[in-house]
């Protein structure tokens, strides 16, 4: 560095130099040049101490110069703490509603992970978001994933895959505050139900390939209840989390049945579980009350006899269904690339791109914050370009991917609903139930085995004559 | 039980040990990718910064984790501080509230010694009261400098998505190892790097600081 400059000097002196004393002085010139060297190799040393200050630091008589200091990184919940926390919240959960099968045990259990993983760990970490960190390990090689995330997303699946969705019950936090507040229900038409279920898994989707491309964790920008458990948070998340609260009173749930993109990989896991909640220990009166009280709708009643025509016309719907699948995605795959730009588009460069562009075109006259601080570092419009460019192809694979996906799952959606199933009495439903054991409390039959009761005929008069009569009651299709 | 059950049921036990096996796999497949490499943190990069303020209040924390640092060793211990006073602070010089830059009194001005008819004045920073809003940063900025923002990790609570990387303007949020948690102005270190052979504040900041990329 030094040396080029000094070539620059030597050659450019001269030049400024008027002719007759370049010529007549050359010790002159010798002196000048070692004054320059001396100056330069002085410069050289100070670059190497202080950087060029406007104001030097002055050298006080008896005050030496402090050093600011930095908190250390605030050692919370060691991790193996965190995840035998999670363990015992775990068992408890599939204790007391497979085992012990108490509802009040459970409510309790509730209100417990409520105030732990909720108010006092603030909602974090929560399973639901580490779909997204799990997704990210996987396709970014370079992302150090917590040991805790892992857990936590992992131990979670192994128990629904074991005892059904008793996570959901009364380990989650966000399934616990609607839990608590879902006082007066209405049911939702099934229609709907089903409709909206879908829901949940496109938001799956979306989320995993938003976090896959680091182009943003959607599941902890719109977490409902985040704003609460933390007491304060920004207005957008203030008013979703306070929608869903106050749906939450009327309709069970609505997050967990209808957004919660974890709740959507337990639902499939749950189908496959080994021991899962049953509402009555032994015989069903069908009394039908279980399916009243449960409020997220995930009782059903005993099936009606199908008639051989009802089965040929439910056949020929499945063939339908299975032959409409393809279809449905591909259509909807290209629907999905339509969609890249506004995909692309939560990429904060993405969105500079744009603005950028605006500005260069003149067609707008203000300047944000991010395109100042952009022409501040020296990078090129082009380069900006290009990388918003290369975004905007990649999501249209995605896109096409994600509406893939989309039409899968409508497709696995009819394909199910076309299903018949027998069922002689009423049963939770595999998916749907997340365990909260609500049904317990008010099924006759569980009463009497807990000696509240002497008999069904109690709380459910003329039940036993019905039962002789072989009628069963509560036939509702 | 009749057979058509039984086969059903020995299907979906095997489903249900292949998705368990699969899960642990994932676990263990993660785990053992990442091994011991320590977790990435939050932090600002002084020298991206461009003081908008956002730290303040995109935080999603009530009192923002972002807060100022004095680095001793590049501030100028002015009298006339442009990191402390307003414009028209500069001149008349009083500490009343509408001459400050700092909405919280939150950077604390002491005379520490009158040389050759200048009088200089130490600048630190209350960090309990800073609020991290970048006024005097970018006050300090039209001088030398020395005041910066970073990441107080004994409140951080280190999100997913952090709320105010999403709304920096400048990429000046990145994510570094927890090990060494911080960021300084990079022309500084060598400074820190050299004081931290006699002094033992310098040696522990240093301690924490990514002193390179």
């Amino acid at each position: 560095m030094n040396k080029l400059v000094l070539t620059s000097r030597t050659t450019g002196t001269p030049a400024r130099q008027p002719a007759h004393r370049r010529a007549g002085v050359p010790v002159l010139q010798a002196g000048l040049l070692c004054v320059f060297i001396i100056v330069l190799a002085g410069s050289a040393v100070a670059d190497e101490g202080l950087p060029e200050l406007k104001f030097p630091v002055p050298e006080f008589s008896d005050h030496p110069i402090p050093t600011a200091s930095v908190p250390d990184v605030d050692g919370e919940v060691g991790t193996v703490w965190d995840i035998a926390i999670l363990l015992v919240f775990l068992s408890l959960a599939s204790y007391f509603t497979l085992v012990s099968r108490s509802r009040r045990d459970v409510l309790l259990l509730t209100i417990a992970s409520l105030i732990w993983f909720g108010f006092w760990r603030q909602g974090c970490v929560c399973p639901i978001g580490a779909t997204q960190n799990i997704a990210l390990a996987i396709f970014d090689s370079t992302y150090v994933v917590p040991l805790t995330v892992v857990a936590f997303f992992i131990l979670p699946l192994v128990f629904t895959l074991c005892f059904g969705r008793t996570f959901c019950a009364s380990v989650c936090p966000l399934g616990a505050m609607q839990e608590l507040i879902a006082v007066r229900t209405v049911a939702v038409p099934r229609w709907l139900d089903h409709s909206l279920g879908l829901v949940a898994y496109i938001y799956l989707g979306a989320a995993v390939i938003f976090a896959a491309t680091r182009t943003g964790f959607i599941i902890c920008r719109y977490d409902p209840f985040i704003p609460f458990f933390r007491l304060g948070g920004n207005t957008d998340m203030l008013i979703f989390g306070s929608s869903i609260l106050v749906i939450g009173l009327f309709v069970g749930r609505p997050y967990c049945r209808y957004l919660c993109p974890y709740g959507a990989i337990l639902r499939v896991l749950s189908c496959f579980s080994k021991w899962r909640l049953s509402i009555p220990p032994d015989t069903c009166v069908n009394c039908q009350l279980c399916e009243d009280v449960c409020p997220y709708g995930a009782i059903h009643p005993p099936t009606v006899m199908q008639s051989t025509g009802n089965r040929k016309k439910g056949k020929q719907q499945l063939g339908m269904a299975l032959l409409a699948a393809p279809v449905v995605i591909a259509l909807i795959a290209c629907l999905g690339t339509m969609i890249a730009v506004p995909l692309a588009q939560w990429h904060p460069e993405s969105r500079l791109a744009e603005q950028v562009r605006l500005e260069e075109q003149g067609v707008t006259e203000s300047t944000t914050d991010a395109s100042d601080a952009f022409r501040g570092t020296g990078r090129s419009v082009e380069d900006l370009y290009a990388a918003a460019i290369g975004r905007r192809s990649r999501f249209v694979k995605l896109g096409a991917l994600l509406g893939a996906w989309t039409g899968i799952v409508i497709g696995i959606k009819l394909i199910y609903l076309s299903l018949r199933r027998r069922r002689d009495d009423y049963q939770a439903d595999r998916a749907g139930c997340v365990s909260c054991g609500r049904c317990y409390w008010y099924c006759p039959v569980e009463k009497v085995r807990l000696g509240l009761i002497a008999d069904i005929s109690e709380v459910v008069p003329g039940i036993e004559l019905a039962q002789k009569e072989g009628f069963p009651l509560g036939e509702s299709e | 039980m009749d057979a058509k059950q039984e086969r059903r049921d020995f299907l979906i036990d095997g489903l249900r040990v292949v998705g368990i096996a699969a899960a642990g796999t994932l676990g263990g497949f993660l785990a053992g990718r990442r091994g011991n490499a320590s977790e990435n943190r939050w932090q600002i990069d002084p020298d991206k910064c461009v003081a908008c303020g956002n730290c303040a209040t995109y935080c999603v924390l009530d009192e923002s984790a972002v807060k100022c640092v004095q680095c001793f060793d590049m501030c100028g211990y002015c009298n006339r501080c442009t990191g402390y006073y307003t414009l028209d602070g500069l001149d008349s010089r009083d500490t009343a509230a509408e001459d400050l830059l700092c909405p919280t009194e939150a950077v604390i001005r002491t005379f520490v010694e009158g040389k050759a008819g200048q009088n200089f004045y130490e600048y630190t920073i209350d960090t309990d009261a800073c609020i991290g809003c970048a006024m005097c940063v970018k006050g300090c900025a039209l001088m030398n400098g020395s005041l910066y923002l970073q990441v107080m990790h004994d409140r951080c609570v280190n999100c997913n998505e952090c709320a105010i990387a999403v709304a920096c303007p400048s990429d000046a949020f990145v994510q570094i190892s927890s090990d060494k948690p911080y960021r300084m102005k990079r022309a500084v270190v060598g400074v820190i790097q050299q004081k931290a052979e006699q002094s033992d504040a310098a040696r522990e900041l240093i301690d924490r600081v990514q002193t390179d990329e």
